[in-house]
């Protein structure tokens, strides 16, 4: 990697900042850190990191403060990481901006593979995604077709916006307000059984097995996740949920 | 008393009764003005002089100089104002000298009737509780207001007092005669010095002559040595000194229900105190009882109790007659002597009957009978009563004896030509002992006639006429006439004693049913109802349960239903909780109260008072009913007793429950807490000594297992404290099941999760975290039961009205009987040895999750291949059965 990329750790625990370090810069990144809110907003002024890593139980402000505040400021990638697990604030984070959310206690791998999803959607973001595979199938976000096995799956446009949404982000979680907003733009209320039933008519199309989906995968209570090939998360064991 | 040297226990009890008891000093004099409250008043002078703490509980001065000095000496406890009529009367403030807790007190006039709505309706009483709190007492009073002199002292002063004491308060006191002599005393009395000088001149003829005077003197110094003597005796008896008294003296007052029963009454009282004896007072319990008007027994019961203020024991015997009652209580009580009254019925009747005092000297043996007269008055009430509709018997009873009579005549006219004459009047003895037997006397007698008449008229001859030529039939008619007699005579003591007896099975049979319906109570309230409506309807009373609480007494049960009690009735509820005394109307205490309280006793002490009353305003409890009520509040008492011990040994269970989980949640936390992070800590030294791959996957693994634990009791946490905060949203069980098996495929790792979801289950209605949280636990349950290698199934159908969703493992499945007890906290099946890993917490929280988001849960054992099954059930209301239109553009 020629450009390291610049990571900035924002947590108020010594040991969490050293065992994030020690990870990152296996990886090769550029770290800078973080000890509280004031320190941080300066840090993302002075250092431009590409990717803020953001805990949310800070001493002086509340972290979930901080993700507009971060997004405002810079167009940096903002991954929220926090022993915070009930779904409203992931949901919550997500919403406000976060690109990604990790709940303590996290496996360092996982960490990583995260960073490596923000990051490449970062430059796809830039340069534009045309295509994602995810197993078997192939998302042409160009022509608007979906090829499974070779073979062309039909989709209705409900079903291939989900899908086209999700895959934009490839391996990102989307909440179910940001899919629905962009699906049904015109509902006021948005009713998260219409898009289950959506997500199970495309996981019946898509999938090899639907009772254990392998490519659309669920964040419980908080939205979706195209599990693409490329970024090949492996392990989420010790998320949790 | 068995003999000269063994005290009794009597004596024994008394004396323990006196110790911790206060001393009562009686001021006693002949008549007013001789000085009592003057020598009281200094004698307690002398006593504070000594040191003791003495205070003026009431003192009436009379406006004498000499005495309102003495008074002022002392500490004078102020009088509490009892309104009565628009007049306000400054009573002795028992509550004030009871806080003040003096050691002596001063209490003028003993013999006080206080105000309507005190405490205590006499001023005696107020002292006995003064005494029972064991302030010593001083206090005075005039030998005309002593009961058992009443009656005495009337007959010759022709002045009744109505204020009258108790001698048994005399007999435990010590008593000092203040004595002038008479001259003395008209000279005070002239001068003014005593009562207020206009009622002293018109006392002054009535009452203050010398001989009346020397009389009262004489009683008074009398009645002092007696109750010396009377001490003397206890003494002797308590100590067992080789002292010599009457030995073994025993005696009954037999009292009726008429107003002079009450003079035998006190005529008992002087013959046992003269004895020396324990004496009772019987009232003999007949059939006749049973037509006794309210009059008779409020009379009845004023006799019984008086006795009873007299020093008597009570009694109540049912009985046949009189007579045979009277024999056998005698012969129970060992008594000695019998006092009587002389029976006032005409002649006529005692020439038919017998006279009770001639049938109880002949057959009695070794008992003195003392017969005292009976009031002239009392004659018209006996007649009275025997003429009592139900001895006539109905029109009826005659009707149905003169058709049998009327039936044998023409069955006799028929059999004449078969039988002999003098046998056809054998066939009248059946109408006579049938009616005699049946109907009674009256109607035998009417029918021994009726048959007589018809036998001379249809069958002697001449026939047709009444008139009889053969001397011989004059027997035969006298005959019928006897049988009639004799028959009836048999046939009523049969019914009294049936009667008797059916009398006393309903009793026990009233016993036994309130015996059953309290043991069939299943709990307290219940109990405490089942004792009202009983009781009421037994004794067909109001009746209201107290329990003691710590603000006073707390009505909990009444029937008919009773919303609060005033608040002299709870004055008197709690009164006679503290003194196990009843209190209130038909009591001797607090009778302002309209309900009358009996206590509830047990050995452990009172539990309550049970609180009666009937509208009508009489008495609550009428004296024949007395025995009853007894029986039934010893029953309830054992009752609630039973019940108060059951609830305690319950709560004990309960605590002991508690304590149980309480450790078991702490050796569980220890052991699971502990035991990872023991490993962690280890494997963390020895890394940096020795990196090693294994040893950090050690590490990884026990904090993934520490961190499981944590986050379960967390989520116990919150299932325990009743508030989860929920989320409930469509949720498709494919992603519930899913999400599932994959965060719980590290601790599966072994076995094959194979999702068997029908597809077009429907979505529901649920917290997907909570129902995530449910299938983690049951398949990390599964996960450590289930033999190695075998698969676990995540199953979910529709039923008709439920989805269930099921986790399936093959292995050892549920120990019969244990299906219900897996979700208890920290129930760990076959010892703890077996679930390694587990924290016991696991199958708790998936009930407790379930049940929040309106799920249940259940267990139970698979056959072929053998394991457990663990079911969600998911109801019909939280499944999504239709979308709106909106689905599809």
């Amino acid at each position: 990697m020629k450009v390291r990329h610049k990571v900035l750790v924002v947590d108020d625990e010594l040991h969490i900042r050293r065992l994030i370090h020690a990870a990152l810069a296996r990886a090769d990144y550029a770290i800078v850190e973080a000890e509280n809110a004031r320190e941080a907003l300066e840090m993302l002024r002075d250092e431009r990191p590409d990717i803020v890593l953001l805990d949310l139980g800070l001493p002086d402000r509340d972290g979930l403060e901080l993700v507009p505040l971060v997004k405002q400021q810079s167009d940096t990638t903002l991954i929220v990481v926090s022993a915070r697990e009930a779904t409203d604030q992931k949901v919550a984070a997500l919403d406000l901006g976060a690109d990604d959310y990790l709940t303590k206690p996290f496996d360092t791998d996982e960490l990583l593979a995260r960073v490596r999803v923000a990051l490449r959607n970062r430059m796809t973001r830039d340069g534009g995604m045309l295509a994602v595979t995810a197993g078997e199938v192939t998302i042409d976000l160009i022509a608007r077709t979906v090829v499974k096995a070779g073979r062309e799956v039909h989709l209705t446009p409900k079903e291939y916006a989900v899908l086209a949404q999700l895959a934009r982000h490839p391996g990102r979680v989307i909440t179910h307000n940001q899919i629905m907003a962009q699906v049904w733009p015109h509902e006021v209320e948005h009713h998260v059984e219409y898009l289950r039933v959506l997500v199970r008519t495309l996981r019946q199309k898509l999938e090899s097995d639907p009772q254990q989906p392998q490519i659309i995968s669920n964040e419980l209570g908080i939205g979706y996740r195209l599990r693409s090939v490329s970024d090949a998360p492996g392990d989420e064991a010790g998320q949790g949920h | 008393m068995t003999g000269n040297d063994r005290p009794s226990p009597e004596a024994f009890l008394r004396q323990a009764a006196q110790e911790g008891r206060g001393r009562l000093k009686v001021f006693l004099g002949a008549a007013p003005g001789v000085g009592k409250t003057w020598e009281m008043l200094t004698d307690g002078r002398q006593r504070r002089e000594a040191g003791v703490d003495v205070v003026v509980g009431v003192v009436e001065t009379h406006g004498r100089r000499e005495t309102e000095a003495l008074v002022h000496g002392h500490e004078i406890i102020a009088r509490r104002d009892v309104d009565h009529q628009g007049h306000s009367l400054g009573e002795m403030d028992i509550d004030a000298i009871l806080e003040r807790r003096p050691a002596l007190v001063l209490v003028d006039e003993l013999a006080h009737t206080n105000a309507p709505g005190s405490r205590h309706p006499k001023r005696y009483q107020d002292v006995e509780e003064l005494l029972d709190a064991g302030i010593d007492v001083y206090s005075t009073i005039n030998i005309q207001h002593v009961e058992s002199l009443n009656d005495v002292v009337a007959s010759f002063t022709r002045v009744r007092v109505r204020e009258t004491v108790p001698d048994s308060i005399l007999e435990n006191a010590e008593i000092e005669v203040v004595d002038i002599p008479p001259d003395e005393l008209i000279e005070r009395l002239r001068e003014g010095k005593v009562y207020i000088p206009q009622e002293a001149t018109r006392a002054l003829t009535h009452f203050f002559s010398k001989s009346n005077l020397t009389a009262l003197r004489e009683l008074a110094l009398r009645r002092a040595a007696q109750a010396v003597d009377a001490q003397m005796l206890e003494h002797v008896r308590s100590h067992a000194l080789a002292g010599s008294f009457a030995v073994g003296e025993r005696i009954v007052v037999a009292v009726s229900e008429l107003p002079v029963a009450a003079e035998l009454v006190r005529a008992g009282k002087r013959l046992a105190d003269a004895l020396r004896a324990p004496w009772t007072a019987v009232y003999i319990e007949t059939r006749r009882s049973q037509h006794m008007t309210d009059a008779d027994r409020r009379q009845l019961a004023d006799t019984l109790a008086l006795a009873s203020r007299l020093g008597a024991s009570t009694a109540t015997v049912p009985a046949e007659s009189v007579v045979k009652g009277l024999r056998s209580f005698a012969s129970d009580a060992r008594a000695t002597q019998i006092v009587i009254g002389k029976s006032s019925r005409p002649w006529w009747f005692e020439m038919r009957h017998g006279s009770v005092v001639d049938q109880l000297v002949r057959t009695i043996d070794d008992v003195a009978v003392h017969v005292l007269p009976g009031e002239p008055g009392a004659q018209l009430t006996r007649r009275g009563r025997l003429m009592v509709p139900g001895r006539w018997g109905k029109p009826s009873d005659y009707l149905w004896s003169l058709a049998m009579v009327a039936a044998m005549t023409a069955l006799g006219r028929l059999l004449l030509a078969v039988i002999d004459l003098g046998n056809i009047a054998l066939l009248y003895l059946l109408p006579v002992m049938f009616a005699a037997a049946t109907f009674g006397l009256r109607a035998g007698l009417f029918a021994g006639l009726a048959s007589s008449l018809a036998y001379n008229f249809f069958f002697l001859p001449p026939v047709g006429t009444l008139s009889v030529n053969n001397p011989e039939n004059v027997v035969s008619i006298l005959v019928l006439l006897g049988v009639a007699v004799v028959t009836s005579q048999f046939a009523a003591r049969v019914r009294a004693q049936a009667d008797l007896a059916q009398w006393s099975a309903r009793q026990n049979a009233a016993l036994a049913s309130f015996s059953r319906q309290l043991t069939a109570a299943p709990d307290q309230d219940t109990l405490m109802h089942a004792i009202c409506a009983e009781v009421g309807r037994l004794l067909d009373v109001r009746t209201a349960l107290l329990l003691p609480s710590a603000d006073g007494p707390m009505l909990r049960a009444a029937v008919p239903p009773e919303d609060r009690l005033e608040q002299i009735e709870r004055a008197a509820a709690q009164w006679a909780m503290d003194n196990e005394q009843p209190a209130g109307r038909g009591s001797s205490t607090l009778t302002a109260s309209d309900w009358l309280f009996h206590p509830l006793r047990t050995t452990r002490g009172v539990l309550g008072v049970l609180g009666m009353t009937r509208d009508d305003a009489r008495e609550p409890v009428r004296s024949d009913q007395v025995p009853l009520l007894m029986s039934l509040l010893d029953q309830a008492s054992i009752a609630l007793d039973r019940m108060e011990l059951e609830e305690e040994s319950l709560r004990t269970r309960q605590v002991d429950e508690r304590d149980r989980l309480r450790s078991a949640l702490l050796s569980s936390v220890s052991h699971d807490l502990r035991t990872p992070l023991t490993t962690i800590l280890s494997a963390a030294q020895e890394i940096r000594r020795n990196p090693s791959a294994l040893l950090a996957e050690t590490i990884e693994t026990e904090a993934l297992r520490l961190n499981r634990f944590v986050s379960n009791l967390l989520d116990m946490a919150r299932v325990e404290a009743g508030a989860l905060p929920m989320k409930v949203e469509a949720t498709d069980l494919f992603d519930a099941a899913a999400s599932a098996a994959h965060d719980t495929r590290a601790s599966l790792l072994g076995h094959e999760v194979k999702v068997d979801i029908s597809p077009n289950i429907p979505l529901v209605r649920v917290d997907p975290v909570l129902l995530h949280h449910c299938l983690i636990n049951l398949l990390d349950n599964a996960g450590r039961y289930a033999d190695p290698g075998t698969p676990i199934v995540i199953r979910a159908r529709r039923a008709a009205d439920a989805i269930s969703m099921s986790i399936i493992d093959q292995g050892p499945g549920i120990a019969p009987g244990n299906e219900k007890r897996v979700f208890e906290t920290f129930t760990r099946l076959e010892g703890s040895d077996r679930a390694k890993h587990g924290t016991g917490l696991g199958l708790a929280i998936v009930k407790g999750f379930a049940e929040a988001m309106g799920l249940s849960v259940e267990a139970s054992n698979n056959e072929d291949p053998h394991g457990a099954c663990f079911t969600i059930r998911i109801p019909e209301r939280l499944i999504i059965t239709h979308l709106g239109d909106k689905e599809q553009p």
